[in-house]
């Protein structure tokens, strides 16, 4: 099972420049994520592609060992 | 608009009811919810939340069940390019999901959305969520057949 804080190095590894505020909301179950991710490579974007953008970092594991990434992100 | 594109589906255009279905889904209902459960018994705290926030606008939507076959849920995110449940659509492109939804709730920005989409004078598809939960979950359960 991932651990915020992997989830966090995978995200600002992929994403140039992000930062990344991930927690688990699922009472430790180790599969619910709420993460908040500040990125300047989200200008310009809608909140559907900034989106995109961080599930595209997890391709499948996104409804498999992760079952929900709950996401807000931010231009920054 | 339902039809497959041949460049994104090269050899399966026909012979992917499900994906057609869902095409066309989309394209025939204004407001389109693709959700875990349905409206009445939501099976996912996301599917639920965003059910309650188009109730909360007392937005008229369609809604699908993802749940009777995994081959749903596959279809739709493969042509929506989104990867989780649930979805949203209005006219025909993808709003979001939960957390976008929510957002936008929050922010007035979807009571401005589905507020337009109201205003549109031929919504015929329109006619009450209990109604068109049900013809939504149809469209899709007829087509697998």
């Amino acid at each position: 099972m991932p651990t915020p804080d992997e989830i966090k190095q995978r995200i600002e590894t992929a994403i140039p420049g992000a930062r990344a505020e991930v927690e688990d909301f699922g009472g430790g179950s180790g599969d619910h994520f709420r993460a908040t991710v500040t990125a300047q490579a989200f200008a310009g974007r809608s909140r559907i592609e900034q989106h995109r953008l961080v599930y595209d970092v997890f391709g499948e594991d996104i409804g498999g060992p992760i079952h929900a990434l709950s996401l807000k992100t931010e231009v920054g | 608009m339902a039809s497959i594109d041949p460049i994104t589906a090269p050899s399966e255009g026909a012979e992917n009811p499900i994906r057609t279905a869902i095409a066309e889904a989309i394209a025939e209902n204004p407001v389109i919810l693709f959700m875990k459960g349905d409206p009445e018994a939501p099976a996912c705290g996301f599917s639920r939340q965003t059910v309650a926030v188009l109730q909360a606008l007392d937005a008229r939507f369609a809604a699908v069940d993802v749940l009777p076959d995994p081959r749903i849920r596959q279809e739709l995110s493969a042509l929506s390019n989104w990867p989780t449940i649930p979805q949203l659509f209005v006219d025909g492109e993808l709003v979001g999901g939960c957390d976008i939804v929510t957002e936008m709730y929050e922010s007035g920005e979807l009571a401005r959305l589905l507020g337009a989409e109201d205003a549109a004078p031929a919504a015929p598809a329109a006619d009450g969520a209990g109604d068109m939960s049900d013809s939504g979950h149809l469209q899709i359960e007829n087509r697998l057949g």
